[in-house]
């Protein structure tokens, strides 16, 4: 009878508990509208996409605000904010004419000045813009919805700066935001894209929200990458960034959320054998692993040093160790990634050698005299510390002295800066990757050649320099793809940096939602719930 | 009484000056700065040593402490820099579901814990003392965020029962939402603290158990119920109520593991990301908050003491 009474009991609670609490539950969580629960890849710390070059402000960046142009799925600037344009036949003269329809989220109407406002606070700031300026003689405003820009000589990046699709991007903002200083943040953010963001729900490293803009009017075009039409198609976008992997995949399996934007990829056998879960490459590009040396300092401030190190580096070893299941990577030896427009083979056979033997005899024939290689391992980053590790036990085999010194990302970003010997807080080698968009062409900072104005680790090569100089100004493909190969030669011929192949990091979603867009950046539009 | 707590709230400020300063001096001679970290992978040195100067991180570190510690003499923990929103808001945003899940945990802990010590200490060497010192054992060694992905994974994926994560106001929801949500963390949270708290109440009330009133009390025929209650349990309420308003300053700093496993929007998970990107005015003017708190919750234990021995006067 007790036992009776007991299981009796048990039972009853186990149906009236959850029962109650879901009742509970229900009042003032039902939701008649369209939500998309996101679960971003960070979290959104910062609101000026200006200001900060953070893909998770990017992304938010492309929810609220509109671009001149942008890319399409093949890498081809398309009018987004723009309807029609003209080029002089000098190529000095660009003449752009803003479609009807465009609207800031506050009311008034999208005018050229705003858009010039904003095109010269994203030229101080963004690599692409600083060039293009450089060339910028005047831009004016003939009347509200022209815009004219006349150039001091031919560029062959025009649209493709106006256009670019990852950071800085050069998103249009009412002029009175427009003319923060471009060090300091902004303090509104009213955009005229397809979403706009509610302040109010903001819980920085929480939650963000987006709401549907109603006067938005999109493009008639198909969506394709960051061009063509952006239709919301949810009324609401719910970014809720979660800390734990582990719990975010819950999440996702128990359908708390619908879309997860970056898994791990040791939590992809649970996700993919999921019936409900599907998992799929979205970035046709992936990310591009890099080894960086620091030039200015010995060893390798020795061409032949470096470039032993990079024939010692086996991409497979790399990839198979700090990305795992081969479907989430492939070895690339172009420095543009791999199926994009300038994807070639030059100069690459260095970095294909992947022998310890070879290595070892061309580190004996560098004159390498044994100098410690310090390398910062931001263990905060799994793949990043796994390439460090890698590399480490590289070095050691062909018979280089290394010291791994581990730190985190924010104290490796930090010293990295710094071009004062080791003794001083200097560095010889980190990791890092760069999504595939950002090193599609030769203007990418990734590859410059000049030490004043170039990136982290300062190669100086002046022929480098001059076919990046010749590229910006090419205005034909043919010519373009040559000085590709140019940039791409002379980048393994100085060993400016070990490549460590092309990964992937799949999105995880529940079956009901649909129409994501295939890009290296996360788009919003066109994605809806079922 | 009112004297002694004058003394003790103005003993408070060098206390608060001093963890200032330190923390302050730390951050600043720890590696890593947030101007690196604003200017991402993109920048140039360059960049980033103008970023440095826009934040005022170039000043002489005694400016900059003096301007900081100028706005806290007016309330301003300062604003953070990567956020642009001030210190206060972010913590005004995150208290609640830290201290709700705090309270529930202390509340859970202590309606369990206590008996179960009691009961341990009174039935010492019993089956039931043993058992109760087996999962007080277990509750120690088992990793917070162990228990907690094994909960989630049977109540919340299994069962179904409840949600995987997230928090839910009381006042903006309602009680059955606070309820779903705030269940799985504070029992995960509650385990390590009752183990604490019914292995101090066991060894208090074992000791109070072998005093000549205890002994004088069951001989006068009063019952053990009574004995326990109104002899053992109060007398030895001095140090339970110690280790009780540690834990309390303990989880309100320190339950950053539970925050990020059931992704709770708290101060611990706050605090865990500024010192990721080097926010300094966040994490500076958190831990003077969590100081502060330390502060205060052990005036009131040293207050509370005088309701349980009336012997203890201040």
């Amino acid at each position: 009878m007790l036992s009776w009474t007991k299981r009796k009991f048990l039972t009853a609670a186990a149906v009236a508990i959850p029962l109650a609490l879901g009742s509970f539950g229900a009042i003032g969580e039902a939701a008649a509208e369209k939500v998309l629960r996101v679960i971003p890849h960070a979290d959104l710390k910062n609101l000026d996409p200006i200001w900060t070059t953070a893909y998770i402000s990017r992304n938010h960046g492309y929810l609220i605000y509109d671009t001149l142009f942008a890319m399409d799925e093949n890498f081809k600037p398309q009018p987004q904010m723009v309807d029609t344009w003209t080029k002089s036949d000098d190529g000095l003269t660009w003449t752009f004419k803003l479609r009807d329809g465009l609207k800031w989220h506050d009311g008034p109407d999208v005018t050229a000045e705003d858009c010039i406002a904003s095109l010269q606070r994203w030229g101080k700031r963004d690599g692409m813009g600083q060039a293009l300026f450089e060339v910028i003689e005047s831009l004016t405003a003939p009347d509200a919805k022209t815009i004219v820009m006349k150039l001091s000589q031919p560029y062959g990046l025009v649209l493709e700066s106006i256009g670019k699709i990852s950071s800085n991007v050069p998103f249009m903002m009412p002029k009175r935001m427009a003319e923060t200083d471009p060090f300091k943040q902004i303090e509104e953010h009213i955009g005229s894209g397809p979403f706009m963001f509610s302040k109010k729900d903001w819980v920085p490293g929480s939650k963000v929200v987006y709401l549907k803009n109603p006067n938005y009017v999109p493009r008639s075009e198909p969506p394709s990458a960051a061009a063509g039409g952006k239709v919301a198609k949810v009324d609401r976008v719910e970014w809720t960034y979660f800390p734990d992997q582990t719990t975010a995949m819950n999440a996702l399996i128990s359908g708390e959320v619908d879309y997860f934007e970056s898994p791990a990829n040791d939590l992809m056998p649970i996700l993919s054998a999921n019936q409900d879960i599907t998992v799929e490459i979205n970035d046709p590009l992936g990310n591009i692993g890099f080894a960086r040396f620091n030039h200015l300092l010995p060893p390798f401030d020795n061409a032949k040093v470096r470039r032993a190190a990079i024939m010692a580096m086996k991409q497979e070893d790399y990839l198979a160790g700090a990305v795992g299941d081969q479907q989430f990577w492939k070895t690339c030896y172009s420095v543009f990634p791999c199926g994009t427009p300038l994807d070639n083979d030059v100069g690459s056979d260095v970095m294909k050698t992947g022998d310890i033997e070879k290595a070892k005899a061309a580190l004996a024939d560098s004159g390498y005299d044994g100098t410690p290689v310090v390398i910062m391992q931001p263990t905060d980053v799994p793949v990043l510390s796994a390439f460090s590790l890698i590399t480490a036990e590289k070095l050691r085999k062909i018979g280089m002295k290394v010291d791994v010194q581990a730190m985190d990302w924010s104290t490796l970003t930090s010293r990295r800066a710094k071009r004062e010997p080791v003794s001083e807080g200097g560095w010889n080698m980190f990791h890092t990757w760069w999504i595939g968009a950002d090193v599609i062409d030769p203007m990418a900072i990734a590859f410059s050649g000049n030490p004043a104005k170039g990136w982290f680790g300062w190669p100086e090569d002046a022929e480098l320099e001059k076919a990046r100089t010749a590229f910006a100004a090419a205005t034909t493909v043919e010519e373009k793809k040559e000085l590709g190969m140019k940039v791409q030669e002379r980048l393994w011929a100085i060993g400016a940096s070990g490549q460590l192949g092309q990964f992937f990091t799949p999105v995880a979603y529940r079956n009901n939602v649909k129409g994501l867009i295939k890009s290296p950046v996360q788009f919003f539009w066109n994605m809806s719930v079922e | 009484m009112l004297g002694y707590v004058i003394r003790r709230v103005l003993a408070t400020i060098p206390v608060m000056v001093i963890v200032a300063a330190f923390v302050f001096l730390m951050l600043r001679l720890s590696p890593g700065d947030p101007a690196s970290v604003i200017a991402g992978d993109y920048a140039t040195a360059e960049d980033i040593a103008r970023i440095r100067e826009q934040l005022g991180l170039n000043e002489p570190i005694l400016v900059q402490f003096t301007k900081w510690i100028a706005g806290l003499a007016q309330g301003d923990l300062g604003t953070s820099i990567f956020t642009n929103l001030p210190v206060t808001t972010l913590i005004a945003q995150r208290i609640e579901p830290t201290i709700m899940l705090t309270l529930t945990t202390i509340i859970f802990t202590v309606l369990v814990a206590v008996p179960l010590g009691t009961i341990a200490a009174w039935k010492a060497g019993s089956w039931i003392d043993r058992a109760v010192m087996v999962f007080s054992v277990a509750g120690f060694s088992v990793p917070v965020f162990v228990l907690g992905y094994i909960l989630i994974y049977v109540i919340s994926i299994q069962l179904q029962w409840l949600p995987v994560q997230g928090y839910r106001s009381m006042f903006e929801h309602g009680v059955g939402p606070f309820l779903r949500h705030i269940i799985m963390p504070t029992v995960t949270l509650s385990v390590i603290f009752i183990a604490l708290i019914a292995r101090m109440t066991r060894a208090s009330v074992m000791e109070v158990l072998q005093e000549d009133y205890v002994r004088t009390a069951r001989a006068k025929g009063q019952s053990e119920m009574k004995v326990l209650l109104s002899h053992a349990l109060r007398n030895a309420a001095v140090p339970i109520v110690t280790v009780i308003g540690i834990g309390i300053a303990l989880l309100i700093g320190g339950v950053v593991v539970t925050e990020s496993v059931y992704n709770i929007p708290g101060l611990g998970r706050l605090v865990l990301d500024a010192v990721l990107a080097r926010d300094y005015p966040i994490i500076q003017g958190l831990i003077l908050f969590f100081s502060f708190i330390y502060i205060l919750i052990n005036l009131v234990i040293d207050l509370s003491y005088t309701l349980f021995d009336p012997r203890i006067r201040y």
